[in-house]
């Protein structure tokens, strides 16, 4: 789908791509960097509208170079940025898009009504934009993208300003773009955790360098972290304190406590996931003390964590690491602040 | 009780009709028309826009107002000269323009703006950018369709004076002559303000602002022409009047169809450029005219994406 060799782009300022070689195939790839660290200038680039400054590119095995217009014809693109009139309805703005991707006017309307139907928009359709809420704007920016049926489409940030459950709706729709419609996906993100469920391969830049890519097992296995909460109860005053000696007893990994000031942080355990059996473990150990599960669920991370190297995850967590950790984040935050 | 069955099944049959199926996701196979298409769609949602066709009742009024304004003053000219056997149009065909220039730089402020603002304002372009079309189509695209607005607005007058000429069986071939040289003027016209209306207003993404600054340009650019026009034909400088004209759109055109198109010029004592400053006239507008299509490719370049 995607093929970058030793791409690289330089302004007189900052370098935003450093010889970034890349190949990734059909299916759904995360794209994942802090902000600068070169997201938006790759998609520049495969769109054809931007020239790099040394190295190639191809799309759908088209260069990028020579051939941007019929890349652009199949491929989609959704940027991060607001992007609709509000005076418009849906259904004009989606049908004009349509025919500027080429299809004849009756084409337009019917992929139309097809698309947003797809995306989940249906009587709020014909209402103005300027109206709708958050969640139906991205899906409204969502469907001029897939409204030309294309073969690829590139979703930049797609679940920015979303709450949880528009996440959610919105990285199952991705997912959906994939197995329902099939279209390969790239979708850029900075949070590792929600593309870890939604992408079979993930590419991690960092300063317009590749940091890694791999399928998305692979950080799943090392990176998993489940959140365990607890009840009290009368025999065991501190459940929580009670859970963690039973855990540490059954060989179980415990991360320390990274959410401090949080509310309630004291009183959630972070526990390394080694696969299955650790989700059966915790339940037979609560289950065994007699205490409440009041939840246990998966955490997302944040991209620090993949500086994390496999050597280190396991080991079991200290201050140290946390530590370690957090310089990463500022490592990251301050690798930022010079990107595009 | 046979005849209610078959009614109630109907019924049923007609529930059944209407319930929303999810018949999964089709792909697209039929034509992709490409660039030319996409650039002629969007010239044609631009000038109907311009229009306020495919938007708001709101956004109708004003343009069809403006458009009736044009046209109201000709219908009334055409009705006299029937009526009183007249052997000429009470007003040139290039007259007319000039005549009703506060209309058309009402029309150009409220609508350029409108063509390329809201774009920029709500990050459109990029949009589009990620499709077939490019920057050429894109800024091609809009310019000929304010320019196509503008010539409707303008030649539409002229057509109702001709053909009210004809129809008061005034000289034929006099006529034609005078609605083909006004055609000229209004075409040229229409380009110019076209792209000085485009120019100022993309260069910012408010409205409001737009609007505003497309009326400050074109009054007082001929506030001020006018006013040292004045200053020179009460200073006997007569000479002088003619070289003033350059500096706003409406004398600029006023000044071309003077030299080349046999109009009377509007400027003080009819002091009209002759061929030779004419056509530097002429230079002048074809200058601004590439100049504001440059200026507008250099815009785009830097808000795609």
């Amino acid at each position: 789908m995607i093929a970058t060799e030793s791409l690289s782009k330089r302004f007189p300022r900052v370098t935003a791509l450093d010889r970034l070689s890349l190949d990734i195939g059909p299916g759904v790839t995360g794209l994942v960097g802090a902000n600068g660290a070169g997201k938006s200038t790759l998609i520049k680039i495969l769109l054809g509208l931007s020239p790099a400054t040394e190295g190639t590119a191809a799309v759908l095995g088209l260069d990028v170079a020579t051939s941007g217009g019929a890349i652009r014809e199949r491929v989609g693109y959704m940027p991060e940025h607001d992007c609709l009139p509000p005076d418009v309805s849906a259904t004009e703005f989606v049908v004009h898009m349509a025919r500027m991707s080429g299809l004849p006017v009756t084409a337009a309307r019917e992929r139309t009504a097809d698309t947003l139907r797809h995306v989940g928009l249906y009587e709020e359709r014909y209402r103005p934009i300027g109206g709708y809420s958050t969640g139906m704007k991205q899906r409204v920016k969502l469907a001029q993208a897939l409204v030309h049926d294309p073969q690829l489409v590139l979703l930049d940030e797609p679940t920015n300003g979303l709450d949880p459950v528009g996440r959610d709706e919105m990285l199952g729709l991705i997912r959906r773009i994939h197995t329902d419609f099939g279209i390969s996906v790239l979708v850029t993100s900075h949070l590792l955790g929600e593309l870890e469920r939604t992408c079979d391969h993930v590419v991690v830049i960092d300063g317009g360098k590749l940091l890694r890519s791999s399928s998305t097992s692979d950080f799943t296995q090392t990176t998993t972290t489940l959140a365990v909460e607890v009840t009290d109860s009368d025999a065991h005053p501190d459940g929580t304190e009670a859970v963690r000696g039973a855990l540490l007893a059954a060989g179980i990994t415990l991360h320390a406590g990274v959410e401090e000031g949080l509310p309630g942080a004291g009183h959630i355990l972070l526990v390394e996931a080694a696969g299955e059996r650790t989700y059966d473990v915790v339940r037979d150990t609560v289950a065994g003390l007699g205490l409440g599960l009041v939840r246990m669920e998966q955490r997302r991370h944040h991209i620090a964590e993949v500086f994390k190297t496999p050597a280190q995850a396991p080991e079991p967590v200290s201050e140290r690491a946390a530590a370690w950790a957090a310089t990463a984040a500022a490592q990251q935050n301050g690798g930022g602040s010079h990107g595009s | 009780m046979a005849a209610e069955a078959a009614g109630t099944r109907m019924t049923q049959n007609q529930i059944a009709q209407t319930q929303i199926h999810n018949i999964g996701y089709r792909t697209y196979d039929g034509p992709r028309l490409g660039r030319a298409y996409a650039r002629r769609s969007l010239f044609s949602q631009s000038l109907r826009g311009a229009y306020g066709l495919g938007r708001s009742a709101k956004s109708k009024v004003l343009p069809m107002l403006l458009f009736a304004v044009m046209c109201l003053p000709a219908a009334i000219m055409v009705a006299v000269a029937v009526a009183t056997k007249a052997n000429d149009l009470p007003v040139d065909y290039t007259r007319n323009a000039i005549l009703m220039q506060a209309v058309i730089g009402l029309f150009i402020a409220a609508q350029a703006p409108q063509t390329v603002s809201r774009d920029l304002r709500f990050r459109t372009v990029p949009l589009y950018f990620s499709r077939p079309i490019e920057r050429v189509d894109y800024v091609l695209a809009k310019f000929a369709a304010m320019a196509s607005a503008l010539f409707i607005l303008t030649a539409a007058p002229l057509v109702v004076l001709y053909v009210g000429a004809l129809l008061a069986k005034l000289d034929f071939a006099d006529q034609t002559k005078g609605f083909a040289q006004g055609l000229v003027s209004v075409a040229l016209l229409s380009l110019l303000f076209a792209g000085i209306g485009l120019v100022v207003s993309a260069l910012t993404p408010r409205r409001g602002f737009g609007v505003a600054a497309v009326i400050a340009v074109l009054t007082i650019s001929y506030g001020a022409v006018s006013a040292v026009q004045g200053v020179a034909f009460d200073q006997q400088s007569t000479g002088s009047i003619q070289w003033f004209g350059l500096f706003s759109p409406i004398t600029l055109i006023d000044g071309v169809q003077t030299a080349f198109l046999g109009a009377t010029s509007a400027f003080p004592g009819r002091e009209g450029p002759g061929a030779g400053a004419g056509t530097v006239y002429l230079l002048v507008v074809l200058a601004l005219i590439a100049g504001s299509y440059a200026v507008l490719m250099r815009r785009y370049r830097k808000v795609g994406l």
